[in-house]
């Protein structure tokens, strides 16, 4: 009960907030339209208009929630209009990049752990690779993976891979670091190999390293998939319906699309929460 | 062959002797230039002995036992154990080391931890129960083999961490101050338990401490150190007999072997 309050305070507080906003950033656009009618506004009238305009500046929370409503109710979800049927499309891409993202992050944690000339000189690299916008190098990737014949998911997902290897990779070298000198003089005292000391202690004590670069891998695993529908002019998926309705005005189809993709944001986090609770508990570490 | 005909010949006649240390050095080299960690250390550890060794800080006292447990590589002179050189017994796996630290792995209950040595050297499953069971039993935890280490205390953690050096049975157990953080009456109760294990496995003990008592009342050898360089100052053969109680610290065989110590290591201060 005590966790309820706040939390609704601060829902309240961003409804008022929004519902605020809306009316200052839509009233020039009702003030035209009535000048045009030769229409003097009332407050009341003034209001009425900025929660309701087709194309407003700033939809109202309504607005977006009615949209929302009737493009995932009352769509099948095969329809090229269910909003369903495009979060799938961002999913898809966002899952298979999650899991080639952390696959190759794992892989190149270890070879940095394991090889010294890895160590030396990857490092670098995987840092440089972040510092370059993925805007600009989305349609790059997709350009040259046409070429060589591959379209469709796997170049989204490759987007999504870019962005999510990385905090796979910087808390696995972590993790696979973290045993004590102590722990491995241990191992060496029985004179245990190589393979033995990789998983029977460095890949345990790197499993909650892992899991919270999970979490931070798999948010930016969607934006990766949104960025890369981006530029292609894709015609199915979240970024596909943010261009389109950047194109065409739609901001109302803009806002369902966001609003859409953080939800699906936070449930992927709070997905891979339950795992890792799930794990450690089943580990003995929590 | 000359050289392997008097090795042999070497470990025939001291045939008792577990640990062999002669003219041991080792320098490390650090950035601020070489420390000589030992210097000229020689020292004979016979079968079933409980050695101690004793000094301040710096005194290369961990650096020793490190040597003997091939965790690092002496700069000079000569050690053996078990007549073979600390790499060739680390790899026949004859000594158990215990760290300052218990070390258990919080992703595995106190069996599955004691466990681990077992599965590493290639135990089958109903050896590694029986042999859990049994230094469970040796070191007074049974009914704690399914807890976690964060489940237990310090010095509950600490007898596990001996259990699972004992695990393999080696006949050499190396101590590195395995109660130095824990507090005087968990470790008077652990020294107990320790020279009771002892008697009962006959196991040869080298025990590294920094107090005067638990060395005195722990060993039959006691081996007073000193720093800048390490070396042995004195090595005292303890008077005392070997079934012992906490209440022999009050006897005066007791106090003159721990004057002595205190002598000792009073002069390796002095040259300071």
């Amino acid at each position: 009960m005590n966790k309820i309050l706040p939390v609704l305070t601060v829902i309240i507080t961003i409804f008022i907030v929004w519902y605020i906003a809306a009316i200052w950033l839509n009233s020039s656009w009702a003030y035209d339209k009535a000048m045009r009618e030769g229409k003097q506004l009332s407050s009341i009238e003034l209001i009425a208009d900025t929660w309701s305009q087709d194309k407003p500046k700033l939809p109202a929370p309504h607005q977006v929630a009615l949209e929302i409503w009737e493009t995932t109710a009352e769509k099948k979800i095969t329809s090229k209009r269910s909003l369903i049927y495009h979060t799938w499309i961002t999913l898809s891409a966002t899952l298979l990049g999650f899991l080639l993202g952390t696959s190759f992050g794992i892989l190149l944690a270890i070879g940095i752990v394991y090889n010294r000339v890895m160590d030396l000189s990857v490092m670098p690299w995987v840092i440089a690779s972040q510092t370059i916008p993925i805007l600009a190098l989305a349609p790059m990737i997709i350009v040259v993976l046409n070429a060589i014949g591959i379209s469709g998911l796997l170049p989204k997902a490759m987007i999504s891979m870019y962005l999510s290897f990385f905090p796979v990779v910087v808390g696995m070298v972590k993790g696979l670091r973290s045993p004590e000198i102590m722990q491995l003089d241990q191992m060496w005292t029985w004179n245990a190999s190589p393979s033995q000391l990789f998983w029977r202690l460095r890949l345990p004590a790197s499993t909650p390293f892992l899991f919270a670069s999970l979490k931070v891998g798999v948010a930016a695993s969607l934006v990766g998939a949104i960025v890369g529908e981006l530029p292609t002019g894709a015609v199915a998926g979240l970024g596909a319906r943010l261009l389109a309705g950047s194109y065409y005005g739609q901001t109302i189809q803009i806002w369902s699309a966001l609003i859409m993709a953080a939800a699906l944001a936070a449930l992927l986090v709070s997905i891979v929460g339950i795992v890792q609770r799930l794990t450690l508990k089943r580990m003995g570490m929590v | 062959m000359n050289t392997q005909k008097t090795a042999q010949k070497d470990t025939d006649t001291v045939q008792k002797t577990v640990i062999s240390s002669k003219n041991l050095d080792l320098t490390f080299q650090t950035k601020d230039g070489p420390v000589q960690a030992l210097k000229d250390v020689s020292l004979d550890i016979m079968k079933g002995d409980f050695v101690s060794f004793i000094g301040p800080s710096g005194c290369g006292k961990t650096t020793f036992l490190r040597c003997m447990a091939d965790l690092e590589k002496p700069t000079g002179g000569k050690i053996t154990v078990n007549g073979v050189a600390p790499e060739i017994s680390r790899k026949a796996r004859s000594y158990g080391y215990v760290f300052q630290a218990a070390g258990l792995y919080p992703w595995r209950t106190i069996s599955g931890n004691i466990k681990l040595p077992l599965e590493i050297m290639g135990y089958n499953k109903q050896e590694q129960l029986k042999r859990v069971a049994r230094v469970i039993e040796l070191v007074e935890l049974s009914g704690f083999e399914n807890k976690y280490p964060w489940q237990l205390s310090g010095g509950m953690q600490q007898r596990a961490s001996i259990a699972r050096a004992l695990a393999f049975d080696a006949d050499i157990l190396l101590m590195d101050e395995p109660f130095g953080a824990l507090d005087e009456i968990v470790r008077d109760h652990l020294n107990e338990q320790l020279l009771k294990l002892w008697e009962r496995t006959e196991k040869t003990i080298a025990f590294v401490t920094h107090s005067i008592p638990e060395a005195v009342y722990l060993s039959t050898k006691i081996v007073v150190m000193s720093p800048r360089p390490g070396r042995i100052t004195d090595v005292i053969d303890s008077p005392l007999p070997k079934k012992r109680t906490l209440g022999i610290r009050e006897t005066p065989e007791f106090l003159d072997v721990a004057h002595r110590v205190r002598e000792g290591l009073r002069a390796g201060h002095a040259d300071d």
